[in-house]
C-alpha cells in the first residue's frame, strides 16, 4: 500500500501552470526526493498535500484512502507533517511548550508533564532535543529537530521536508540525514524537497524529477547517476539560443577576490568568491536560488559589508565603501528586489534623481524642473509607461525595473551589477531589459549578471560562473556551456 | 453560501478626501452613547464642542492659544516620523526648551527684547536638541529603539523640572514651586488686546512654513522622506541614513523646545510643573491626523485646539465631565487611524 498517492494534480496561479497532471507516489518507509529547479512546482505540490493550497483538480490518497485535505490541521490529522525552511516555532517558549502548543487539554499546563512527554517522544523517535531549553537559544539544526519532533509528536507518519539543508551547516546536515535514515527504518515515510544532487543521491531511495510543473520521471537511486539527474532537471538538449560572437572583450576592470561573508553561528554565506569582469564583457552568475546570490548582490551594491576579501574597480578598493560611494566610484547598481532598491511612496522622478541628488540641487533647493525634465527624457529613452509624478508603487514590475535600470545607467557606470533583472517581468519587458544590457556591454560596460534564469544567463553572458552554497563552483566560457556542465555545477555535483 | 474575503488593495484616491468627514460622523455616533449616558443631548454637546468656540472673539482667540503649542509639537513629531524616527519625546524636549527660556527670561534683565527674545528661542531650540540627542545617538550607534528611549527621557525630564523647582528655582519667600518671574522684555508680545494670544503663534506658523519648504523642496527633505518610506531603498540609493536621521531627530527636538519657549514666554512667565498639558503627546496625535504633512498638521492642531476649548464649554453648559473632550479627541484619532488602515483593503465576494 502506498503511503501517499497524488493523481492528476493540476494547479494554476494566474497564467502559470505550477502543477500539470502530476502523478506522485510515496511508498511506505522510503525517503523520496522531489528534485527540480526553482519554480518547477515541487513546493506547490507539497503545499497541496499539506492543505496549504487547494488543487484545481486531482485526487489524493493517503494509505490507500481517498482524502480531501483543505487545511494543515486536516493534513496533520491524516498523519502528514511538514517542516518548512522557515521554522514556525515561538522563540521565547521552551522546546516542550512549542511541541505541545495547540495540542493540550484542560486549563492547567504542567511543565513537568509536558517536558516528560516530550522527553519520552524524543527518546522514542531518537530525535535528540532538550525539552526545557528556550527555542531562541537553539542553533538552526536544533530548531529543525524540534520541528521534526513536533510533527512526530502529532503522529505524523509521512514527513515533508522542504529543502531542509538550505539553512544548515555541513555537520548539521550529517546529523539530519542520520536521524532521517533511523526514522524511516522505524516506519516513517519522508518526502525530501531538494535541488541538490549530492544530497539526493546520499539519502534518498527514489527520486521524482519535476520540470515546469510536470513530472519528468521517477527513478530509483540505484538506476541513475548525477549526470542523468541533472539532465532531467534542466531538461534542455540544446539551449536553443544562438548568440552573437562577442565583440573584443577588453581588460579586467572589476575584480573580486576571496569575498567571504559570515552569517550567524559563523556559517559562511559567501565563501571566498573570486572573479573578474572585463570591459565589454558580461559575466553571468547562475545558480539555484538561495545559494548566496542575494547576499552577493548586497555585497556588490554596498548594502552588506563582506567579512573579508576585496572588490576593486580600476584597482581601487571599494568593498567597504557605502552604497553612495560605490555608485560614485563608477558602479551602476540594480537591486535583486526592485522593491527593496526603490522607494514606492516617492514619485518616479524622485526615484530617478535620488542616487545623484547633488546634480539636481540649485541654491540649496531641489531643482524640481530639472528632475522632471530628466525624468521625461529617461521615460522616453527607456519606454517607461508612467509620468514623472506618478507614485512609483503604482507602476508595473516591468516599468519599475526600467526605472531601476534607467537610474543605474544614467551615471554612465563603468561596471553594472544587474541582479535578477527580468524576474517577474512579462515577455516584452524582459526582451527590452536584455537588449539594454547588451547595448550597455557594447558601450564598454563590464556587467555582472546574477540570474536564476539559466536561459537568460546563457543568452547574454560571455562567461558563466555557477554559484553553489556561497562558492563559485566553476567559470565556463559561453561557448563551452552545455546543459550537463551547468546543470551539474548548479546542483553541486561532485 | 456566499463567501467574502478581504484582500489588500488600495482604495480609489478620492476616498481619502472623505476620511475627515466620515471620521467625524463615526466619532459622533460612537461618543453620542457616552454623552447620552452622561445625561446630555449629543447634538447640544456637539454644538458646544465644535461650533460655539468659533462664535465669539474671545473663545476663537483661545482656540488659537491652545493650538499654538500643538502646532509646534505636531510639526516636531511630523519631522521625525517623516524620516522614520519615532520621536515620542516631544514632551520632554518641550520642557528642555522651557527650562532654557526660564533661565534667559529671568537672568538677562538689562537686554532689550530684540536681543533677549531671539536668544531665548535659540537657546530653547538648542535645549530641545540636547534632550533629543541622547536617544538619537543610541538609535544610530547602537540601534536602541527610540520609541522606548525618547519616552523614558520624558519621565526623566519630569524629575529634572521638579528638582529645579524644589531647588535653585524655589521661591525663597513663598516656597512656591516656580522659577523667577520673567522680566518684561523677555515676554512674548500679545497679538491681540484682551486675549492671551501671543507671538508664539507667529513662531509656530513660521516653523510650519520652514518645515514645509524643508520637507517638500530641499534635498535634505527628499532624503528624509525617502528614509521614512524605505530605509533600505534610501540606503541603496546612497543616502547616508544615519546622518539624515540624526538631523531629523535633532530638528524635531529643537522645534519641540520652541513649543516650551512659547508656553513659558507667552503665557505663564515662569516655569511650573504643569507647564505642558501633555502637548508633547497630543502633538503625536496632531502629526498623525495631519498625515505628517505640515499643512495637515497645522489644520489638525487647530482642530484639536478647538475640541480642547469646546470641551470646557460642553462641561460648563451641560454639566458633563470635561474629560468628554479628551474622549472625543482620542476616539477621533482611533477612528481616523482605523480608516487610514482600512483604506488599504477591500472586501471581495468569492
Amino acid at each position: 500500500m502506498l503511503a501517499v498517492e497524488m493523481k492528476g494534480i493540476n494547479k494554476t496561479f494566474g497564467l502559470v501552470k505550477a502543477n500539470q497532471d502530476v502523478h506522485f507516489c510515496l511508498e511506505q518507509g522510503e525517503i523520496h526526493a522531489l528534485l527540480g529547479e526553482n519554480g518547477a512546482g515541487k513546493t506547490t505540490l507539497m503545499r497541496i498535500l499539506y492543505g496549504l493550497y487547494k488543487a484545481d483538480d486531482g485526487e489524493i490518497f493517503i494509505n490507500g484512502q481517498k482524502v480531501a485535505i483543505s487545511s494543515p490541521k486536516e493534513a496533520i490529522g491524516a498523519g502528514v507533517g511538514m517542516v518548512t525552511q522557515h521554522f514556525t516555532l515561538v522563540p521565547t517558549l521552551t522546546v516542550a511548550e512549542n511541541i505541545v502548543l495547540g495540542y493540550t487539554s484542560g486549563l492547567l499546563l504542567s511543565h513537568k508533564d509536558i517536558e516528560k512527554s516530550v522527553a519520552d517522544a524524543s527518546e522514542k523517535y531518537g530525535v535528540d532535543v532538550d525539552p526545557s531549553a528556550i527555542v531562541k537559544n537553539l542553533s538552526v539544526g536544533e530548531r529543525q529537530r524540534v520541528e521534526i519532533l513536533k510533527a512526530l509528536y502529532r503522529n505524523a507518519r509521512i514527513l515533508i521536508m522542504d529543502e531542509p539543508t538550505a539553512v544548515l551547516v555541513p555537520q548539521e546536515v550529517d546529523v539530519l540525514f542520520e536521524s532521517l535514515t533511523r526514522l524511516v527504518k522505524a516506519g516513517l515515510s519522508v518526502i525530501f524537497i531538494s535541488h541538490k544532487l549530492i544530497e539526493v543521491m546520499a539519502v534518498c531511495d527514489r527520486i521524482t524529477v519535476l520540470r515546469d510543473g510536470k513530472i519528468t520521471s521517477t527513478v530509483k537511486k540505484s538506476d541513475t547517476n548525477q549526470i542523468e539527474l541533472a539532465k532531467m532537471m534542466v531538461g534542455r538538449e540544446t539551449f536553443g539560443i544562438k548568440r552573437q560572437p562577442s565583440k573584443t572583450i577588453g581588460n579586467a576592470i572589476y575584480e573580486l577576490s576571496g569575498i567571504t561573508l559570515e552569517g550567524k553561528h559563523g556559517r559562511k554565506i559567501l565563501d571566498g568568491i573570486s572573479f573578474s569582469v572585463a570591459t565589454s564583457e558580461i559575466l553571468g552568475i547562475a545558480g539555484v536560488s538561495g545559494n548566496g546570490q542575494g547576499e552577493l548582490t548586497h555585497v556588490l551594491t554596498g548594502l552588506l559589508k563582506p567579512t573579508s576579501g576585496s572588490i576593486k574597480i580600476d584597482g581601487k578598493e571599494i568593498s567597504l565603501l557605502s552604497p553612495g560611494e560605490i555608485s560614485d566610484a563608477g558602479v551602476g547598481r540594480t537591486p535583486e528586489d526592485r522593491h527593496e532598491g526603490t522607494i514606492g511612496d516617492l514619485t518616479v522622478s524622485e526615484n530617478l534623481a535620488l542616487e545623484n541628488l547633488t546634480d539636481f540641487t540649485k541654491n540649496g533647493f531641489v531643482d524640481q524642473k530639472k528632475i522632471n525634465e530628466s525624468a521625461k527624457e529617461k521615460i522616453k529613452e527607456f519606454q517607461i509607461k508612467a509620468s514623472p509624478n506618478d507614485q512609483l508603487r503604482k507602476l508595473s514590475g516591468g516599468n519599475m525595473q526600467k526605472v531601476v535600470l534607467a537610474r543605474a545607467l544614467s551615471r554612465k557606470p563603468k561596471v553594472l551589477i544587474a541582479s535578477q533583472p527580468t524576474r517577474g517581468l512579462d515577455v516584452g519587458a524582459t526582451e527590452y531589459v536584455r537588449k539594454r544590457l547588451l547595448e550597455e556591454k557594447e558601450r564598454g560596460t563590464a556587467i555582472v549578471l546574477l540570474s536564476e534564469d539559466l536561459d537568460e544567463v546563457l543568452a547574454l553572458a560571455d562567461r558563466i560562473a555557477v554559484i553553489y552554497e556561497g562558492c563559485i563552483k566553476g567559470i565556463v566560457p559561453a561557448a563551452e556551456a552545455t546543459p550537463e556542465k551547468i546543470g551539474l555545477l548548479m546542483a553541486g555535483a561532485s | 453560501m456566499v463567501k467574502f474575503k478581504i484582500e489588500r488593495a488600495a482604495a480609489p484616491f478620492w476616498t481619502k478626501t472623505l476620511i475627515p468627514i466620515v471620521a467625524v460622523l463615526v466619532t459622533f455616533l460612537i461618543t453620542s452613547i457616552l454623552i447620552i449616558i452622561a445625561k446630555a443631548n449629543p447634538f447640544a454637546a456637539y454644538y458646544h464642542l465644535l461650533i460655539e468656540p468659533l462664535s465669539s472673539r474671545f473663545s476663537l482667540l483661545e482656540v488659537l492659544v491652545k493650538s499654538t503649542p500643538l502646532i509646534l509639537t505636531g510639526i516636531a513629531v511630523a519631522v521625525a516620523f517623516t524620516s522614520g524616527y519615532f520621536n515620542i519625546g516631544a514632551e520632554g524636549q518641550l520642557y528642555a526648551g522651557a527650562i532654557a527660556a526660564a533661565w534667559v527670561g529671568s537672568t538677562f534683565v538689562n537686554l532689550p527684547a530684540i536681543v533677549v527674545i531671539p536668544l531665548m528661542m535659540i537657546l530653547g531650540f538648542l535645549a530641545g536638541i540636547i534632550w533629543a540627542l541622547i536617544p538619537a545617538l543610541l538609535k544610530i550607534k547602537l540601534k536602541v529603539d527610540e520609541v522606548v528611549t525618547t519616552l523614558l527621557m520624558n519621565s526623566i525630564m519630569v524629575y529634572v523640572v521638579s528638582w529645579l523647582l524644589n531647588g535653585v528655582w524655589r521661591n525663597p519667600e513663598t516656597g512656591a514651586q516656580q522659577s523667577p518671574e520673567f522680566f518684561e522684555a523677555a515676554r512674548y508680545v500679545k497679538l491681540a488686546a484682551r486675549s492671551r494670544l501671543h507671538l508664539g503663534l507667529i513662531v509656530a506658523l513660521v516653523v510650519v512654513a520652514i518645515v514645509y519648504i524643508l520637507i517638500k523642496k530641499t534635498p535634505l527633505g527628499l532624503k528624509m522622506r525617502a528614509i521614512g518610506a524605505s530605509k533600505v531603498g534610501a540606503q541603496f540609493a546612497g543616502i547616508n541614513v544615519n546622518r539624515t536621521m540624526l538631523i531629523a531627530a535633532l530638528v524635531s527636538g529643537g522645534i519641540a523646545g520652541l513649543a516650551g519657549v512659547g508656553e513659558i514666554a507667552g503665557i505663564h512667565y515662569h516655569l511650573i510643573n504643569e507647564l505642558s498639558n501633555g502637548y508633547g503627546y497630543t502633538g503625536i496625535i496632531a502629526a498623525t491626523l495631519g498625515g505628517l504633512n505640515p499643512i495637515g498638521v497645522l489644520v489638525a492642531a487647530l482642530f484639536i485646539g478647538l475640541i480642547g476649548t469646546g470641551s470646557l464649554n460642553v462641561s460648563m453648559a451641560l454639566r458633563v465631565p470635561v474629560y468628554l473632550g479628551d474622549i472625543v479627541q482620542s476616539t477621533l484619532l482611533l477612528v481616523t487611524l482605523a480608516m487610514l488602515l482600512l483604506q488599504n483593503y477591500r472586501i471581495k465576494r468569492i
